[in-house]
């Protein structure tokens, strides 16, 4: 029995529909990126050129910690976590995800933490100030009050990310359509499936992490506290069991996406899917065997510095595996350039920069001189703009028209490519320069030589910015005023949303879809 | 900033300038350091080259990959008319291009164990300094020698806002530089007393986090006589990006006479502890040491700043001397405020206590001697 969406507010309060919950996701994740970029802009204003003009120092540190928790836990997973909502039971041939309550109930809790992430601003002491690795003690015994509110948000975040990983699993192990073997799965599914897993086993240990620092805090326990027989480095090497497969939390289902699009716009099937396949999975396994290459510097016996430098130069091989990939699927298509795909062939090159700086990383004696400098602050943007973000933005263009039945205005499309592209570059290429000339990240101030990389940054950083409401604009002007969409929308593309009407309407494969 | 944004401009149009002056490009070359310094120990040199050798990896690799993904965006366009071809899988090629990059990665590890391992061979050091890091200072104590000293930035604030021109160590200029020998393998045992910080000089090579409750070791053997600087590299709060460390390599016959003065300075000093001091010479001194050590947190007004660290207008500096005297020394553990008891001579705690007891309107009218301080630390 089919039925609309409820009227008003309580469509969107009470909502199980994948769909609903999709968008809202999405949306959410919008706001936050934008609340991040300010962060960020402020950061870039205050670094525009030696001296301190704008914020305090502390202020300063509240910048850059916050900028990085909203855009990793309040833009990036959550954008990611909206297109699995809208995406999954689409390309799986399911009427819904397998948990729809609970699926409304992840989403709800997530804008409580972030506006109490944010309210802490306006506290006595000010908001986080500990960089968004958040070290003990800096963030246990020296930390601002606000850091029980931090806590309490990181673990609504984790209980958030907890819930929708539980559930994206239980939907790809149960839901597909008769005939979808696994095998036979879109790739944004099988990373997205991988991705799952990967949650539900660090974000349990974030949770206890940031447990350990309460209790340190409030009840008199020294975890971290070494003049309480605590070991600072214990919560590094916690922190980082998390913050590993963190980052591949994050790419892999950029992974999915770009798997999607390329094939599309080349008109010729992606290369090499079982590899792909295979590929991710032992990224997924390494990433949970590299987390101390973060702390090669904290004086690691030298059988554990190898260990970790050797695990780190073999993620390269799997991820070489899949730049090949993509490529080999481009080589000899009959490739058009349309929004999506211009972000994703600028995804492929710049994420390549980025792994190819993170292989030099990965070299410990050499991170002796990176680590903790603006060489890294490169590399870990390379990979999360062009990367993640970008991976984001090419499916919104490349959905766009599924989920509003409208056409995107391709000029103002290109436009926000070239602008982000060139503001992205001119922002983070600089950055590798004034790291190996070895500036320090997290300083709001610096010596003149490394004025000049700073100041190119920053105007980059405001182009950048600025290509985002353009974003914003080309969205809102879709869904109003955009042309009618095809509901195969691409000349080429493949899979089972496309053989749904345009816009999806708000109940699919109530009926399972036959799968040749 | 205007000069620097003409300057910017004049580098959008760097086709130009190459082709007129060879001469002004060079300098400007210089002037804008983009790669890693190459150091003066064997263990900067030796890192110098692996980066080099890793970037160079990288730079073939790319040429290959994105020099592939050029052809084909170029020839490989629907708008040529082509038609797409329809392979999709091919186990020959997945296995050469696993491979091939696990070949490349098997020759890049061997160089950069061996250089790690030589890294971490810090025996038979001939000089012994333990580095501790504060919020935000450091301490070095030379460990035979019976000396030890605290580095602050000497950079004065109104550079930092912007009242007077840069320096042109800005930001990276100390007040006593950590010297050492050239030619002499030195050991460094880095910690730290209250959160984590992170001693580097690019030009050693050397970087190593200072974490309390842990000795961590690392070397150099300073080839060249010099002035070399560097920067905590581990966020710290709020003053991170003012903690710089200067190290000064002399000669071995100038770093002896440079250890003879030192000692006989720091005996001077102890001395002092026995002498009785007019107002006006502690509350001058006093002055110094606030602005020095204390201006960090409680402003050089004694506001302080709302919320984390305390105004010094009222509250203990117009209490009893003790209780003064008492945070002061020990500290108030679990709190950003450290004991200055270890930090700061007898002298120095005495003017600084006597400054803040009648600055910013607090007048008290009372003085604090040396002697009472040192009275103070013997009873505590
Ligand atoms: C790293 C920041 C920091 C520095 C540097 C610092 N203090 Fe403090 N100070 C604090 C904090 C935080 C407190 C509050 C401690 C508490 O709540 O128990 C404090 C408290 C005090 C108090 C008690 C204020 C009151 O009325 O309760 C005095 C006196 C004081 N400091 C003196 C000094 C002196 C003298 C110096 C320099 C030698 C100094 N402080 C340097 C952070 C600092
Ligand atoms: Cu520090």
């Amino acid at each position: 029995m089919a039925h609309g969406p409820a009227k008003g507010l309580s469509r969107w309060l009470f909502t199980t529909n994948h769909k609903d919950i999709g968008s809202m996701y999405l949306w959410f994740s919008f706001a936050m990126f934008i609340i991040g970029g300010i962060f960020a802009l402020v950061i870039r204003a205050e670094l525009f050129e030696p001296g301190m003009q704008i914020v305090d120092p502390n202020f300063f540190n509240q910048m850059t910690t916050l900028h990085g928790l909203i855009m990793v836990f309040g833009a990036i997973m959550p954008a990611f976590v909206g297109l699995a909502n809208w995406m999954l039971p689409m390309m799986i041939g399911a009427p819904d995800m397998a948990l729809p309550r609970m699926n409304n109930w992840s989403f709800w809790i997530l804008p409580f933490a972030f506006f109490m992430l944010l309210s802490t601003l306006f506290m006595p002491g000010g908001a986080p100030n500990f960089g968004w690795t958040f070290y003990a003690p800096l963030s246990t015994t020296y930390a601002p009050e606000s850091v029980t509110f931090f806590i309490f948000a990181v673990h609504i975040m984790g209980a958030s990310s907890i819930m929708g990983a539980i559930n994206i699993v239980a939907t790809i192990l149960n839901m597909r359509a008769p005939g979808m073997t696994l095998m036979k799965m879109p790739l944004f599914v099988w990373t997205w499936l991988i991705t799952a897993y990967l949650l539900i086993a660090v974000m349990p240990v974030l949770a206890g992490l940031v447990t350990m620092m309460l209790m340190d805090i409030h009840f008199g326990t020294s975890f971290f506290d070494a003049a309480g027989g605590g070991d600072p480095v214990l919560f590094q090497h916690i922190f980082w069991f998390f913050g590993h497969p963190e980052v591949y939390i994050m790419i892999l289902p950029a992974f999915g996406i770009i798997s999607a699009i390329i094939p599309t716009f080349a008109r010729k099937p992606l290369f090499g899917y079982s590899s792909m396949v295979y590929a991710s999975a032992s990224i997924a396994f390494l990433s949970f065997i590299v987390w101390a290459h973060h702390m090669f510097t904290v004086g690691m016996p030298i059988a554990g510095e190898l260990f970790f430098m050797y695990a780190t130069m073999l993620i390269a091989v799997p991820t070489g595996v899949k730049v090949f990939n993509w490529v080999a699927t481009m080589f000899r298509g009959a490739m058009t350039f349309e929004t999506p795909m211009l972000f994703s062939i600028a995804f492929v090159i710049l994420f390549t920069i980025g792994g190819l700086s993170g292989l030099m990383l990965a070299i410990a004696p050499a991170d002796f001189q990176y680590h903790d400098t603006y060489f890294v602050v490169a590399h870990f943007h390379y990979v999360l703009v062009p990367g993640a973000l970008f991976s984001i933005i090419a499916a919104v263009y490349y959905w766009l028209p599924k989920w509003t039945g409208r056409m995107y205005n391709e000029i103002l499309g290109k436009t926000h490519f070239w602008v982000a592209f060139v503001g992205l570059n001119v922002t983070f290429f600089p950055m590798h320069f004034a790291g190996l000339a070895g500036m320090p990240r997290r300083i709001p101030d610096y010596h003149m030589m490394f004025a000049d990389w700073n100041m190119i940054s920053s105007v980059g950083a405001f182009i950048f910015g600025a290509s985002q409401i353009l974003f914003l604009y080309i969205v809102l002007d879709t869904i109003f005023r955009g042309k009618k969409a095809t509901d195969r929308v691409w000349e080429n593309s493949e899979g089972l949303e496309w053989t749904v009407a345009s816009p999806a309407p708000y109940h699919t494969f109530s009926t399972p879809p036959e799968i040749k | 900033m205007l000069k620097r944004a003409r300057r910017l401009w004049a580098w959008l149009l760097a086709p130009a300038v190459l082709m007129t002056s060879y001469q002004a490009m060079a300098e400007e070359v210089e002037r804008w350091k983009f790669n890693m310094v190459e150091g003066v120990t064997p263990v900067s040199r030796e890192i110098y080259g692996l980066h080099m050798q890793m970037f160079w990896w990288c730079v073939a690799i790319s040429v290959v990959v994105f020099g592939i993904m050029l052809y084909s965006m170029i020839m490989h366009r629907k708008s040529r008319g082509v038609k797409a071809a329809n392979f999709h899988e091919s186990t020959a090629l997945e296995i050469v291009w696993t491979a091939i990059p696990l070949a490349i990665l098997i020759a890049m590890a061997f160089p950069a164990t061996k250089s790690l391992i030589n890294l971490y061979d810090a025996s038979e050091a001939e000089i012994d300094v333990v580095i501790t890091g504060y919020q935000w200072r450091w301490r070095y104590d030379y460990l035979d020698e019976d000396l030890s000293f605290f580095s602050n930035m000497s950079t004065p604030r109104d550079q930092i806002e912007g009242f007077e021109p840069f320096g042109p160590h800005y930001l990276l200029e100390v007040d006593e530089p950590l010297v050492i020998p050239v030619d002499t393998k030195v050991r460094f045992l880095i910690t730290a007393a209250d959160v984590i910080h992170s001693w580097w000089v690019p030009a050693f090579g050397v970087k190593k986090d200072a974490i309390p409750g842990f000795i961590n070791e690392s070397w150099a053997i300073v080839e060249e006589p010099g002035i070399y600087r560097g920067q905590c590299a581990e966020l710290c709060g709020r003053d991170h990006a003012f903690m710089p460390i200067v190290v000064e390599a002399l000669p071995k016959e100038e770093y002896q006479a440079w250890l003879q003065e030192k000692r006989a300075e720091q005996e001077a000093v102890r001395q002092l502890t026995e002498q009785t001091f007019e107002f006006e010479e502690l509350y001058d001194r006093g002055r110094q040491v606030h602005t020095q050590w204390c201006a960090a947190c409680h402003r050089p007004d004694g506001t302080g700043v709302s919320g984390i660290f305390p105004a010094l207008i009222g509250g203990m500096a117009v209490g009893p001397v003790e209780d003064h005297l008492n945070i002061v020394v020990n500290g108030s553990r679990g709190t950003a405020m450290q004991a200055f008891g270890d930090q700061l001579s007898e002298v120095d705690i005495a003017a600084v206590v006597t400054y803040q007891r009648n600055a910013w309107g607090n007048n008290m009218g009372d003085s604090v001697q040396p002697i009472d301080v040192f009275n103070f630390k013997q009873n505590d």
